[in-house]
């Protein structure tokens, strides 16, 4: 069972990928939704194995590493996989209907799409440098791709310029990769790991793991380095947005912390831990202020993602030099974190596509009045907020919870303020755009109402964000399941 | 132990499913919409009655699961909460029927009662939550539900008022999630228990507990209206009529206050919250908070305005009760639970009526208005002397008991603040009674409509009438078996050990 399972996962995507390269739009939309169907149920199986009889190592082809390729299949990998299949059924889903079919340009969304999606499994799976290496790549090109897709100027340029920050990016972490590997002779992370362990002192392996986290956090727009996500997010269709702040910033950040879980103990710094805290905590603050200071929806919801991914780089501190009871609470709520911002972000990406069709604007204030005529969408897009803003029950609030708990545990107090104030902050940016709805007027009446599908779909993902927080307890149970030895 | 356990999530689902009922249903589907909302709300004054009865004789409905790995979700059906979930089920019923007539003719009705039913829940969920942290879900979770209700008009002012309800609330809202997150990294996951936790509190404890019960405390009290975090309640006299009723009398204002209750009795625990010398602080502060509130109102001009310094000033009586150290006083704060939400909603629905029949706002706009609406006006009255505290009314009760848990205690000073802020109740509430009925109509109404036979609307008409009746029979009727005060004995003999 398993071998076909991981069989489907990694290749079904390539597959489909070449498969969609040539026909139309239209042909591409229902071979890509025969193909959801069956990679959503590949990952759900793949998740219920692990939930049944723990992780595994997965050689491919039956090759061993060093040789070969082994994937790690754990609870986490695997709940991003099936996170990945969410989020990707739903953006696929969604652009099938929201892109036109007309646009000739617009059939290359679906290998786009698959090729990302490929990129994505590899990279949760990945269990050797190199390998993630690989999967960072296809996802950066697929990502810079449908970025352009949009076709126009702004577009284009958005797309470059995101291009030469994932290349940069790439590229430091490929130079750290080089030095680990000029020190260790392995690229297995397990490998490495357990030589770190072994000997006293490696001179220039520090450095390594400092410029691959440096070039990781570039692709991840942490801040001060976050300039080229605003752009890249806004000014996309609507669905690649959703995929790209919901999964892809994702993908680096999880490499971050998987390299810092395993070899930040031993080579890391306290110094290096707190002022990636610190640049997460200042990304809190000041991305949810720039939100708050947009004019244009999407790019509301695109500073928003800087703030929610500063989140993501408190796991740093709060994993150095502490308990271990605390850095399994950091753990658990930052992976919260990653899944309930996932489908909260995608959600409101996707509705906010649906607000801007329906009244023809991308600026808040031609809001008003539409929460009378698309109540549906404003909602999903309410609820998507309570989990950014970290509001119970949603997953946010728990995420925030473990967060807290940890902070307050390790004696690293300061996070505490930051965590409350990014999420007053948040509400700030949040409600500034419900208000907007509230407004009555009398200018508009006309609104265009998009198909019932485009609004049903951010509805389920806002609705498993905000129910994610009553769930959390066995969530987190199938993710902190360890290995077992083989496969 | 099965239907014991389902008993309360059915009390909250009913207004739960309701509310997704409501949001789905078209604007012009007036008649599904009444039908819903009334039978929801009949369906839970029926389970709540039912867990009453339960309760009363010793049963035990609890409801528990993991959340996160060491925080629990509880809902407990105990007799502090049935207290205030039989409230605002019998409050809801009236409100709703009152609220079906007020917006009659005006948009965005779906909008409004799905989150009307919503925040009916959160409260529903707030009286039956069994710990701190199922608490925090619904306490946030009512703040959310009842924005939309505040900016309902959509006007400058109500989004005004909206965002400053926001500031306030949120805020307090993080600052009580921090007071809970410290305490669970103290002691861990506390359940509600009658007498609280800390009667045995080691010295290690004690210096880190009362940095928690302020952080709690001014959490709490952002709702609760205590000076000096009041300054959203008047601003948020805005909302529709109904919406200030309910925000008065059951749902916002309440929660905090009850939060305070559970936090005072069920986590601290009367006597180490005494022993720690916190609540001498917080009685300052509710008598600050119950003479400034009584003050203010007296220099208003408009009519919900007055009554929502009313409000600030009526609330805090709760928690001057909790902070007098005996059973006597607790039993006094926590009818007033009760007798304020029920005489408070009188005066914001007889407020409503004149503002919708007569189009008058102002005090000074309703002269002779007893003559043309004796009905409310009638209701008007009974409430406004109920809230003086005249013999046999429910604020009589509340001040009585208040007034003998001061003396048995021995801290006289209080027995001051009362009759002081009685003269002051007398002082804003008589002159309206005056105007009502001895002052001759000069001018046309400012606007005026016309509902046929009776004064205003049926729909309209009878709330007011029916809590005003019942603003009597608690006065009169208070010695009886399932009382408010009764009951309220009942839940003061579980926590405080006579």
């Amino acid at each position: 069972m398993t071998p076909w399972l991981m069989a489907g996962l990694l290749f079904t995507p390539l597959a489909w990928a070449v498969l969609t390269l040539f026909p139309a739009f239209r042909l591409g939309r229902v071979l890509t939704r025969l193909g959801i169907l069956a990679q959503f149920l590949v990952a759900a199986g793949l998740w219920m194995t692990v939930a049944q009889d723990g992780g595994f190592y997965y050689p491919l082809g039956g090759w061993k590493a060093p040789l070969g390729i082994e994937l790690r299949v754990d609870g986490l990998a695997v709940t991003f996989v099936v996170l990945t299949a969410v989020v990707a059924c739903a953006c696929g889903w969604h652009a099938g209907d929201y892109l036109s079919p007309e646009t000739g340009r617009h059939r290359y969304f679906w290998p786009l799409f698959w090729f990302l999606w490929a990129g994505l499994n590899g990279v949760w799976l990945g269990a050797d440098l190199f390998n993630l290496y690989v999967g960072l790549e296809l996802i950066s090109l697929c990502s810079v791709g449908l970025v352009a897709l949009a076709g126009n100027v702004g577009a284009l340029r958005a797309a470059i310029r995101y291009l030469l920050a994932a290349l940069l990016g790439s590229l430091a972490y490929l130079l750290g990769v080089a030095l680990i590997y000029g020190q260790f002779g392995s690229l297995s992370l397990a490998g490495i790991q357990a030589l770190v362990a072994s000997a006293e002192s490696f001179p220039g392996a520090g450095v390594g793991l400092f410029i691959m986290i440096l070039g990781l956090a570039l692709k991840t727009a942490l801040f001060p380095l976050h300039g080229w996500l605003p752009p890249a997010h806004g000014i996309a269709k609507s669905p690649v947005s959703a995929l790209l702040s919901a999964l892809v910033v994702k993908a680096s950040f999880y490499i971050a912390a998987r390299l810092w879980l395993a070899l930040g103990e031993e080579l890391g710094s306290f110094v290096l831990a707190q002022a990636v805290g610190v640049a997460g905590a200042l990304a809190v603050i000041l991305g949810s202020w720039l939100a708050f200071c947009q004019s244009r929806l999407k790019q509301v919801v695109a500073y928003s993602s800087v703030a929610q991914i500063g989140y993501l780089f408190l796991l740093f501190p709060l994993t150095f030099g502490v308990p271990d009871s605390v850095v399994q609470l950091a753990q658990q709520g930052i992976a919260l974190q990653v899944i309930s911002h996932a489908l909260a972000k995608a959600a409101m990406f996707l509705a906010a596509g649906n607000l801007i069709l329906s009244v023809g604007s991308n600026r808040v204030e031609a809001l008003a009045g539409v929460s009378r005529f698309l109540p549906f969408s404003l909602f999903s897009f309410a609820l998507a907020g309570v989990s950014l803003m970290g509001l119970p029950p949603s997953g946010g609030f728990t995420a925030k919870w473990l967060l807290l708990q940890a902070s307050l545990a390790s004696g690293q107090w300061w996070w505490l303020a930051v965590l409350l104030l990014g999420g007053l902050l948040s509400a700030a940016y949040v409600f500034r755009i419900y208000r907007a709805s509230f407004v009555e007027s009398r200018g508009q009446d006309q609104f265009y109402h998009p198909p019932r599908v485009l609004e049903a779909i951010p509805m389920m993902l806002a609705l498993m964000s905000l129910c994610l927080g009553f769930v959390s307890e066995p969530v987190l149970a199938v993710m902190s399941l360890p290995f077992e030895e083989g496969g | 132990m099965a239907s014991g356990a389902l008993l309360p999530v059915f009390a909250l689902m009913t207004s739960l499913l309701a509310s997704l009922i409501i949001f789905t249903l078209p604007e012009d589907r007036g008649r599904v919409r009444t039908l819903v909302n009334i039978g929801a709300a009949l369906i839970k004054l029926a389970l709540v009655a039912v867990m009453i009865r339960g309760v009363a004789i010793g049963q035990e409905y609890l409801l528990a699961f993991d959340m996160l790995p060491g925080v629990e979700f509880v809902l407990r059906a105990d007799a502090l909460a049935m207290l205030f979930a039989g409230l605002s089920a019998l409050l809801w019923l009236l409100t709703t029927i009152y609220a079906i007539g007020y917006l009659e003719a005006s948009p965005n009705r779906s909008r409004f009662f799905g989150f009307f039913s919503l925040c009916v829940a959160s409260t529903m969920g707030i009286a039956l939550a069994g710990n701190l942290f199922t608490f925090f879900i619904f306490y946030e979770m009512l703040t959310l539900s009842t924005y939309p209700l505040v900016v309902h008009r959509g006007t400058p002012k109500a989004l005004r008022a909206g965002r400053n309800y926001l500031i306030y609330t949120l805020t307090g809202g993080a600052v009580l999630l921090l007071g809970i997150v410290c305490l669970h990294g103290l002691v861990g996951d506390l359940r509600f228990q009658e007498g609280g936790h800390f009667a045995g509190a080691g010295p290690e404890l004690r210096g880190a507990l009362p940095w928690v019960f302020f952080l709690l405390v001014s959490g709490l009290g952002v709702k609760a209206a205590l000076v000096p975090l009041h300054g959203w309640l008047p601003q948020a006299m805005v909302a529709p009529a109904p919406v200030s009723a309910l925000l008065h009398a059951v749902a916002v204002v309440k929660a905090g206050a009850f939060g305070i209750v559970r936090v005072v009795f069920e986590v601290f625990g009367l006597e180490s919250a005494q022993s720690m010398g916190l609540l001498s602080v917080l009685v300052v502060v509710a008598s600050v908070t119950i003479l400034y509130g009584s003050a203010m109102a007296l220099y208003q001009v408009d009519l919900k305005r007055r009554l929502a310094f009313s409000t600030i000033s009526q609330v805090s009586y709760i928690v001057l009760g909790l902070c007098l150290f005996g059973p006597v006083g607790a039993a006094g704060g926590l009818v007033h639970l009760v007798n304020q939400g029920i005489m408070k909603i009188t005066l914001f629905f007889c407020a409503g009526n004149y503002a919708e029949t007569l189009g008058a706002h102002r005090i000074d706009e309703l002269d002779g208005a007893g003559k043309r609406m004796p009905g409310t006006s009638v209701a008007f009255t009974i409430a406004a002397f109920g809230m003086i505290g005249a013999p046999p009314l429910a604020g009589f009760i509340t001040k009585w008991m208040l007034g003998i848990g001061a003396l048995a205690e021995g801290m006289d000073w209080v027995v001051g603040v009362l009759i002081l802020s009685s003269v002051l109740n007398a002082a804003y509430f008589l002159p309206i009674l005056h105007r009502l009925w001895f002052r001759e109509r000069t001018t046309p109404w400012p606007k005026e409509y016309r509902w046929g036979r009776l004064e205003t609307s049926v729909w309209l008409f009878w709330p007011p009438l029916m809590t005003a009746v019942m603003t009597m029979a608690i006065g009169v009727f208070a010695a009886m078996p399932f009382s408010p005060l009764a009951w309220v004995i009942l839940i003061v003999s579980r926590e405080v050990a006579l």
